[in-house]
Formats: C-alpha cells, sequence, structure tokens
C-alpha cells in the first residue's frame, strides 16, 4: 500500500504496516505542547481523568507565551497555574520568562522535536515543525489533557496535497510570500482535513527559516499538517540543535494525492494577504493606495533570525516613516541574542523600530500593540481575521518581512524594490 | 437525543476569533466566555439566544485557532447543536471532545435560514426544518467519535476505559 509522508509516519507511530486515508488510528505521541492559553483548560481536564501524573515528564513542552510577561491579573494567574502544574509534575520543558520564546520558534532550537516524530500542540500553529519532516498538529485543550496523561492520540489519516517545487525565490521574495500565494490560490479551506507535503529539487533552495514559515500557515489553508522532505539542511539543522534520533521518511513514487500543484518558486510574487482573510492574496499591481499606522515583524510565522535580517536589510541608514509605530518581536532569547551580535537590532532600532521581548503579543491582539478603531498594520503574523488585532474596525495586512519594513518607510503598502 | 429550537444562521468561514475575540481568553470560565460569543460579528447575538437554539454557518466553520474557549462559549449560550456544510478540523475535534454537538449538512446549511425551527434526531442523523416542513441527512459519525460523544466527551471516555 503506497503512503504518503505523513501516512507512514502515523503508521509508524501507531504501530501499523501501513495506514490509508479515512482510518481512524490511536498513535503515540512524541511530544505533547501547551501555552499559557490553552494549558489552563488542559489542567482541569486533566484532573478529571484522575491519573495521578503525566505519561512522560520528558515529552511534554510548557510554554507561557500569549499573554506573557503577563499583562494583566487574569492572565498572570493564568501563567501561575501552568507554573504550579508543571513544577507538581516536575515537566522537563517549561521555559519562564527569561527562557521561553514563542513556541513554534522554540521548540525546534531547543532540539525538542526532529523528522519523524508525531507532535500534538494545543496551538493551531504546531503544524509549524513539519519544516523538519515531523507531523506535527494543533488540537485543543482536552485533547492535550488526554494526551498528557497517556501519550496517545486519535487522528483520522488524512489525505494529502503535493507541492512540487522547481527554481528559486527572487531577490526579497521569501517563504511568506509562497505560503500566501498558495493560499490564495487553494483557500482557506483549501487543504481542510489534509496534510499539505512538499518536495521538489525547488524546495532545497529554500532556507530552514522559510520552511518554518511555510509550514506555519498550512492551518491558514485548512489543512491538518504540512511537512517537508528531509535534505541535508534539514540535516544540518537537527544536528545543530538536537540530539534526538532522527528518522526521515520519504513518500513512496506511486503514493497518492488528491491534488499535485507544481509552482516554480522564481514565478512567485510579492503577496499580501487583504482583511479578513489569508486567501485574499494580492500582487503588487493590485494594492493600490494602502496607507498605514503600524507596522509588525515578529511571531512564530516571522519572528526568526532571517525574518530580522531581512527588515533590517531593506531599513538600513532608513528612517520609518514619521508617525508610523514600527514594532519588532524577536520570537527567541537565542533569536534576540543573535540579531543584538549581529548588529541586526542597532539597525532596526536606528531605523526606528521599537523591540519587544519575545511574545506573540499583537498577532491575537493580546498586547504590546493593539490597534484601534480605523488603524491599518502590515503585519508578519498569520491571520488578519475580523478584530485579530484589536478593534473590529481594525485591519490587518499579512506580508513578508521585506514588505512589512518597506512599508514602514513609505507608510503605504509597498514592495521593497520601491525603495531599495 | 433530539434536540429543538430557533436557528441563528451565519455564513462562512466563521472563525475562533470571531466566535471569541482573544481579548477574553485570560479566562476559561464557561460563563464568562458566553458573555462576548460572537459579539465581533453579531452584538445581538448574547442578547437574543435562547437554550435549546441552534447555530447554523456555511463552509469551515470554527476556522483559525485551536482555542477550545470557542466551542465552549457557543456551548455555554445555550446553543444545542452547530450544523453547518464542514468544520475546521481543530474545531469539530475540540466540539467533539467537549461535547458540543455538531452536524455536517450541507443541504441543511444552504437551505436552512434565520429563524426557522429546526429538530433534530442524533440517532438517525435527520434535520427537520419544522417552518420549511424539509428535513436533510446529515453525514453519520464514525462508531469511534459516536463512542465519545454517548461517554460525554473524550474525558469521560478515557475515565470509561481505565
Amino acid at each position: 500500500m503506497a503512503m504518503t509522508m505523513t501516512q507512514k509516519i502515523l503508521a509508524k507511530a501507531a504501530g501499523l504496516e501501513s495506514v490509508k486515508a479515512g482510518e481512524l488510528i490511536m498513535a503515540n505521541l512524541s511530544l505533547v505542547l501547551g501555552n499559557d492559553i490553552t494549558t489552563p483548560p488542559a489542567i482541569t481536564e486533566f484532573g478529571k481523568i484522575g491519573c495521578g501524573t503525566v505519561f512522560d515528564r520528558s515529552k511534554i513542552a510548557l510554554v507561557p507565551d500569549h499573554f506573557t510577561p503577563n499583562k494583566d491579573i487574569k492572565s498572570a494567574e493564568q501563567a501561575k497555574k501552568v507554573r504550579c502544574f508543571a513544577k507538581e509534575h516536575e515537566i522537563e520543558n517549561y521555559f519562564e520568562v527569561g527562557q521561553m520564546g514563542i513556541e513554534h520558534a522554540l521548540l525546534p532550537e531547543k532540539g525538542l522535536v526532529v523528522a519523524g516524530d508525531v507532535v500534538i500542540g494545543a496551538d493551531s500553529h504546531t503544524c509549524t515543525y513539519g519544516a523538519l519532516g515531523a507531523f506535527s498538529t494543533g488540537v485543543g485543550s482536552t485533547d492535550m489533557a488526554a494526551g498528557m496523561a497517556t501519550g496517545k492520540a486519535w487522528f483520522k489519516v488524512p489525505e494529502a496535497i503535493r507541492f512540487n517545487l522547481t527554481g528559486k525565490l527572487n531577490k526579497y521574495v521569501s517563504g511568506k510570500d509562497l505560503i500566501l500565494h498558495i493560499i490564495g490560490m487553494i483557500g482557506v479551506d483549501g487543504a481542510l482535513y489534509k496534510s499539505m507535503e512538499f518536495g521538489g529539487e525547488g524546495m532545497h533552495t529554500l532556507s530552514m527559516d522559510d520552511r518554518f514559515t511555510i509550514a506555519n500557515m498550512a492551518i491558514e489553508a485548512g489543512a491538518k499538517n504540512g511537512i517537508f522532505e528531509v535534505d541535508d539542511k534539514t540535516r544540518e539543522y537537527m544536528k545543530q540543535h538536537s540530539s534526538k534520533q532522527f528518522t526521515e521518511y520519504t513518500a513512496d513514487e506511486d503514493a497518492e494525492y488528491v491534488k499535485v500543484i507544481d509552482i516554480d518558486l522564481s514565478k512567485v510574487p510579492h503577496t499580501v494577504a487583504f482583511p479578513h482573510l489569508p486567501e485574499n492574496a494580492r500582487t503588487p499591481d493590485n494594492w493600490g493606495d494602502v496607507k498605514i499606522d503600524q507596522i509588525v515583524i515578529g511571531s512564530c510565522t516571522n519572528g526568526r533570525i532571517s525574518d530580522l535580517r531581512a527588515a533590517a536589510e531593506i531599513l538600513k541608514g532608513k528612517k520609518i516613516k514619521d508617525g508610523i509605530r514600527a514594532i519588532v518581536f524577536p520570537a527567541t532569547q537565542e533569536v534576540y541574542k543573535e540579531a543584538i551580535a549581529d548588529g541586526t537590532i542597532m539597525t532596526l532600532i536606528e531605523a526606528g523600530c521599537v523591540i519587544s521581548t519575545p511574545t506573540c503579543g499583537p498577532c491575537l491582539g493580546g498586547h504590546m500593540g493593539i490597534l484601534a478603531a480605523g488603524e491599518r498594520c502590515v503585519s508578519t503574523t498569520n491571520r488578519n481575521f475580523l478584530g485579530r488585532m484589536g478593534h473590529v474596525e481594525s485591519e490587518v495586512y499579512l506580508a513578508s518581512p521585506e514588505v512589512a519594513a518597506a512599508s514602514g518607510v513609505t507608510g503605504k503598502l509597498t514592495a521593497p524594490e520601491e525603495i531599495m | 437525543m433530539k434536540a429543538k429550537g430557533c436557528v441563528i444562521k451565519y455564513g462562512d468561514n466563521i472563525d475562533t476569533d470571531v466566535i471569541i475575540p482573544a481579548r477574553y481568553l485570560s479566562t476559561s470560565e464557561p460563563g464568562e466566555l458566553a458573555l462576548h460569543c460572537m459579539e465581533d460579528i453579531d452584538k445581538t447575538f448574547v442578547g437574543r439566544v435562547k437554550k435549546g437554539d441552534i447555530m447554523v454557518g456555511g463552509a469551515n466553520f470554527g476556522c483559525g485557532s485551536s482555542r477550545e474557549h470557542a466551542p465552549i462559549a457557543i456551548k455555554a449560550s445555550g446553543i444545542s447543536c452547530v450544523i453547518a456544510k464542514d468544520f475546521a478540523r481543530i474545531f469539530f475535534r475540540n466540539a467533539i471532545n467537549i461535547g458540543l454537538p455538531i452536524l455536517e449538512c450541507a443541504q441543511a446549511s444552504e437551505d436552512i435560514d434565520e429563524g426557522d425551527e429546526v429538530e433534530i434526531d442524533f440517532d438517525t442523523g435527520v434535520i427537520t426544518n419544522l417552518t420549511k416542513n424539509r428535513s436533510y441527512q446529515a453525514a453519520a459519525f464514525p462508531p469511534f467519535m459516536q463512542e465519545i460523544i454517548s461517554a460525554g466527551g473524550l474525558i469521560a471516555k478515557i475515565r470509561e476505559e481505565k
């Protein structure tokens, strides 16, 4: 029975020779993840199971990253609940403010996820780790509770869409443009319940950071997971960050796909998703004159070192336009340190950006850059739903770090080439 | 098991940010979440929803974040069932896991209008529109999911198995 990458990983985790799309399986989990928003209800549900303690204290990761450093008393109480639970159950991978970063940037960096793993996380962007050739998917708090108690989760084996990549992205065009381009093509439910599997010779030209960005937004097409083939770049990344053993899975040549989409990376244009859906993808000729109030560079989608460097390259020697707020979020402490060491942070500050501690912050309308009525933000985050970053009458334009930085300079939605 | 109620209808791609905006996620207390359910797209919902009412959506209902607070808010509002053309997968899992009844039925999603009175037979999956005098057949749940539903949610099922 021919299988996709995802199907092979799930078969192994379920102890089966093979699986087929639509089959319901019970899989062993390599890691269970939660944050300060989703873990508190999971702790409550976990208590109802009455199992005493967690299945494996080394296979749970708790990252308080959403409303931290805490924005108000209620969020402080939630973070406290997570902290106490971590202490009580001696959770090895609890990351306090000072060590923590945005969960989906932090876990790969800490080497907690490698190729072949099966990961669930009570956060929809858990699909990020597909960049490493792992199966990872978002679930809710109750699934997280069950996962912490039993080390298992049930899955319906997904069908897959295959993306064959060729060519190489042009200068100033990034993985963010590619994934927005894809979501624009297939829609916000274009991969509903399915895997998005990426491969082809063009894949090797994409940096790991680009791959994280692309896998991260698979959920924005409704996908269960996004996954990349493992190549030398993946192996090198894992070697640098992890001592865990990894397993590479490749799809069978005759694996079945519901659709195969060929993409020439050299033809991918700058792409921005207009309000209020990630599928509202537009290329520069259709941007028109969109005046903005704020840019945000950060998030689990685009807060990694290459994202900050890309923004700094655009902003070097230039100034953020008067009246525009430019807020930058290094995704982790490591990213922050690297960006300080290589001068990226100084470049951004001199251009007029403000640098925040790692946090999800404004991405989900939490704190650190909330929008008022009528305001517009060009953001490197992942969702532009109604009211996502603040007031229901505010607007979010999803873009790459390059486009966000260029827009900060002009005060309107701008392609990098216009100012470089 | 049956449900009967008046329909409150929404469109396609109802995301979890509008079901319960993140600014209210500093709590997971159901009653508090219910006070803000749907407010960003429908300020009248909280005031007019009655216990037993049925929510009908279009395609990709519940897309976006994994917050279980979304189905919890809907359930705590008194909604007895959500019918949609299809659901985003995390919302689907969450609803089953917390015991919020949901049904996928494209025909019902298209045909039912705001204010219609609808009766649902969960054993057969038949949705009857009492206002229009028509009925629709929803997709059946596989036995595995039916077990979670009849146990009263995932946690109850795990307790049963212990």
